[in-house]
């Protein structure tokens, strides 16, 4: 049996299908700009288009705006973690001989 | 006897487990950067043949998909559970339309003899080695995760079928739901990384 | 205290249970874990062990002694990986970790107790297949336990393959491990158990925990590229087809830098825990060893290419992570002068825990310092692949780990099993252990420094005598070794009764019987003080 007094929120659909408009939208954006060749700024473009998106499902679909602080940190600490990880290694590959 | 389930301990525990395979995608992320770094003409080019519109197709399918699995969580939650199941299929469904578009994109490559250590592959500058080298293993690593996904899926819809997943006791259907939305995000990544980066 | 009808200790088969193995195998009980862990991890040490002592009668004169080249090769691989990935990684949390968190947070088992039973599992899975790369295939790998390439992708025909996917399963072991630590501390501590009372062991296991969680997967995907090149081609790390070798050296790192906290973290708990016991006195500095620890995990996944000095990586870099590595030396420092000031004007009671915790600081001490030696680039680049490398390892790892895994043994053994063993014995053979450890490993740090390469299967005559002094500190610390084992088989089958608190030890867990019963706690317990609270606490006397 089960019992459980935690509150959970439940997000509607009507919010959850605007998320979903907005990830099409933002998809065709990224085709469109690629089309363009704004130089070294491409990889800039699409990757800060990648991350809004990402936001967007991990705040409504993974409901991460509606979970307690902790979650929050810990979802932060982690993609700091993979950010040094993979930026540190530059301070090789960025300076090679 | 009365059990209490942690629900924020069992979400707790899979937004953890996400951690690790955001780390182990990491990797292969890492090793992306530096060779994007090192050959970005030789990406650019080869990014180019790769099929734009069949890269965008999958996002949208996996895209509707995280959409019908948030929804059908939102369902069952509402205690809507014959809809919840419905739009589980749903999912099911664009998971298994991914997975064929992706069969016929790797099979027209591979066909044009492009995959890993082929005399045509290796005949072209390294970066394009690099690419599709990057291209094979990210792609089929986040496609044994969408198999992975697919199945879990079909676990929960199995435990709504015998009641074992329930309006009041959800938690399994969530964390499903958080792994397959895990998935949909790293194809959010892989997608201009190797389709637009041209 | 317990009343009667708990009192059916955890080896005993639960009334209205059926017993026999599958009570064991299949248990969800974390103590029962813990001591198939124990078990595990107590069996593939003795048998490093006998391989690291085969080694060294290998190098006790140069030129052939007892083996060829490729043997040799295999025995210091199978060395590193048996150590590393089946015993010091697991040791601690695994096994005490599994047995004394919960009941020191106040909890009746871990969150996901089914899990922790899949990830024993999950070793004992490792642990076969990397039983059965050796048999299989060509032979057991000779890559080092580093699996380096382009050696173990595009040169060795040994059996690397099964290996690499031994040590995927291994580590998803450890992250399971890692994951149900970090939620059971975060959902399951007892009513009044809020962060700053809990055991110092509990916060190390927790910083140890996320270390797994994010850093282990990172070996996941380098083991898995591994297997991928071997079986591909793919050419990611191999300079032929463009590929770059030292990003693997990159990969290797992220991960294997941070398991040597994931290593040493939970032996630094149990010293936090042990002192305070031992000195009858609160520890020092509570709040800034539980924080060090959690500095230690953040800081030590900043350091990685430290080990890479002379891998031909940029000079930017070389500059970056040496400064980095002088930071992460800063927490384990705190550590160290919290350890000591906790004695100062403590009531000292030299029992066995507590040499063996004297002996971590000393040695453990021995290993930090000889670490800044190799983590400032100017130096490194003298010692680099010597033996000085060897003998700061294990200085830290053994010297460190090991002598925590000891401490916690002797701490814990009288609480696992009811029974103590002879203390006599214990201190004797912990003085063999610190002397033989100390003639085995400091003429390595001398050999480095003159120029012995490390992994040389032979050597020129002007080593020997070092060679010869470190093979014969082997032998006494193989004997010391035995010796402990020995007494603590004893005490477990004959040693003294004890009752629940034969140190006076203040938390959770020396308020229940020993051996622990099924249910940790009768009742739900309500903490309302710290774990080093002494007033009032008496030491029980064993019969």
């Amino acid at each position: 049996m089960t019992e459980h007094h935690e509150e959970h929120h439940t997000v509607t659909y009507k919010l959850n299908s605007i998320i979903w408009g907005l990830l099409l939208v933002l998809t065709a954006i990224t085709v469109a700009a690629a089309q363009f060749d704004f130089g070294f700024l491409n990889v800039v473009v699409a990757m800060t288009i990648a991350t809004t998106k990402a936001g967007l499902v991990i705040l409504f679909f993974m409901h991460l705006k509606y979970e307690k602080p902790l979650f929050k940190i810990i979802v932060f600490i982690t993609f700091l973690l993979l950010a040094i990880a993979i930026g540190f290694t530059f301070f090789d590959l960025a300076y090679r001989n | 006897m009365t059990v209490v389930k942690d629900y924020t301990g069992a979400k707790l525990g899979m937004w953890l487990f996400l951690f690790t395979e955001i780390l182990l995608f990491g990797g292969l992320f890492l090793l992306y950067a530096a060779y994007l770094h090192r050959y970005p003409a030789d990406f650019h080019l080869a990014g180019k043949e790769l099929n734009v519109v069949l890269g965008a197709t999958n996002t949208v399918v996996l895209i509707s998909s995280s959409w019908l699995m948030a929804l059908s969580i939102s369902a069952l939650q509402q205690g809507r559970v014959e809809q919840s199941k419905k739009l589980l299929l749903g999912t099911l469904a664009c998971a298994g339309m991914f997975l064929v578009i992706k069969y016929f994109e790797w099979s027209a490559k591979i066909h044009h003899g492009i995959y890993p250590d082929s005399p045509e592959l290796l005949a072209r500058p390294a970066g394009e080695v690099m690419f599709f080298g990057l291209y094979y293993l990210m792609t089929g690593l986040h496609g044994l995760h969408v198999i992975l996904g697919g199945g879990v899926i079909t676990y929960a819809y199995v435990l709504i079928l015998k009641g074992r997943v329930t309006p009041q006791d959800f938690v399994f259907l969530e964390n499903a739901g958080l792994y397959w939305h895990l998935v949909d995000l790293v194809w959010i990544y892989l997608f201009p990384l190797f389709y637009l980066i041209a | 205290m317990a009343s009667d009808h708990s009192a059916v200790s955890f080896f005993e088969t639960q009334p209205g249970t059926r017993g026999g193995i599958t009570s064991w195998i299949f248990s969800t009980d974390h103590k029962r874990i813990g001591i198939m862990y124990l078990w595990g991890i107590m069996g593939f040490f003795i048998v490093g062990m006998l391989l690291g002592f085969l080694i060294r009668m290998e190098l006790i004169a140069p030129g052939r002694d007892i083996m060829d080249q490729q043997t040799y090769n295999v025995m210091f691989t199978l060395h590193g990986v048996i150590m590393i990935f089946l015993v010091v990684i697991p040791s601690i949390p695994a096994a005490f970790g599994n047995i004394f968190l919960p009941i020191q947070i106040g909890a009746e088992d871990v969150s996901f107790p089914r899990l922790n039973n899949f990830s024993w599992w999950l070793y004992v899975a490792g642990a076969s297949l990397a039983l059965v790369s050796l048999f299989t295939g060509n032979g057991p790998p000779d890559t080092g336990w580093t699996f380096y390439v382009p050696f173990s992708s595009n040169v060795t025909t040994t059996n690397v393959d099964v290996a690499v996917m031994a040590v995927f399963i291994l580590g998803f072991s450890s992250i399971l491990t890692g994951l149900n630590f970090v939620t059971t501390l975060h959902r399951l501590r007892a009513p009044g158990m809020t962060w700053t009372r809990m055991p110092l062991f509990c916060w190390s296991l927790y910083a140890t925990g996320w270390i797994q969680i994010l850093a282990t997967p990172v070996l996941g995907i380098t083991v898995l590229l591994i297997f991928a090149e071997r079986m591909l081609g793919v050419g990611l790390f191999d300079p032929a087809k463009g590929g770059d070798p030292i990003l693997y050296q990159h990969l290797f790192w992220i991960y294997s830098h941070p398991a040597v906290y994931i290593m040493i973290l939970p032996a630094m708990g149990v010293i936090s825990d042990v002192l305070p016991v031992f000195a009858r006195r609160d520890i020092f500095g509570y709040k800034m060893i539980a924080f060090s620890s959690v500095m230690i995990a953040f800081a030590g996944s900043l350091v990685w290419a430290h080990h890479m000095f002379t891998s031909g990586m940029s000079d930017t870099a070389v500059l970056v992570f040496s400064f980095l590595t002088f930071v992460v030396a800063i927490p384990s420092a705190i550590k160290i002068f919290n350890w000591v000031s906790t004695l100062y004007k403590g009531s000292i009671y030299t029992d066995p825990p507590l040499w063996f915790a004297l002996a971590f600081i000393f040695l453990f001490s021995i290993g930090g310092l000889t670490g800044l030696i190799l983590g400032s680039a100017g130096t490194d680049i003298h010692v680099h692949d010597t033996y000085f490398v060897v003998g700061h390892f294990h200085y830290v790892i053994f010297g460190g780990l090991g002598f925590g895994l000891f401490s916690a043994m002797h701490y814990w053994f009288p609480k696992i099993f009811g029974r103590m063993y002879n203390m006599r014995t214990a201190k004797i053979a912990c003085v063999i252990i610190f002397t033989g450890f100390n003639i085995l490993y400091f003429p390595m740090l001398i050999m480095g420094l003159q120029g012995m390469p490390r992994r040389y299967y032979d050597y020129l005559p002007q080593y020997t005598f070092g060679h010869q002094v470190s093979t014969v500190g082997s032998w006494i610390l193989v004997a010391g070794l035995l010796l402990m084992f020995w007494n603590l088989l004893q005490g477990s089958l004959r040693g003294r009764k004890c009752s629940g608190n034969p140190w006076g030890g203040a938390s959770l867990e020396w308020q229940i019987p020993s051996p622990p019963p099924h249910h940790n706690f009768v009742t739900d317990p309500v903490v309302d003080r710290g774990p080093y609270d002494f007033r009032g606490v008496e030491r029980d006397d064993c019969r």
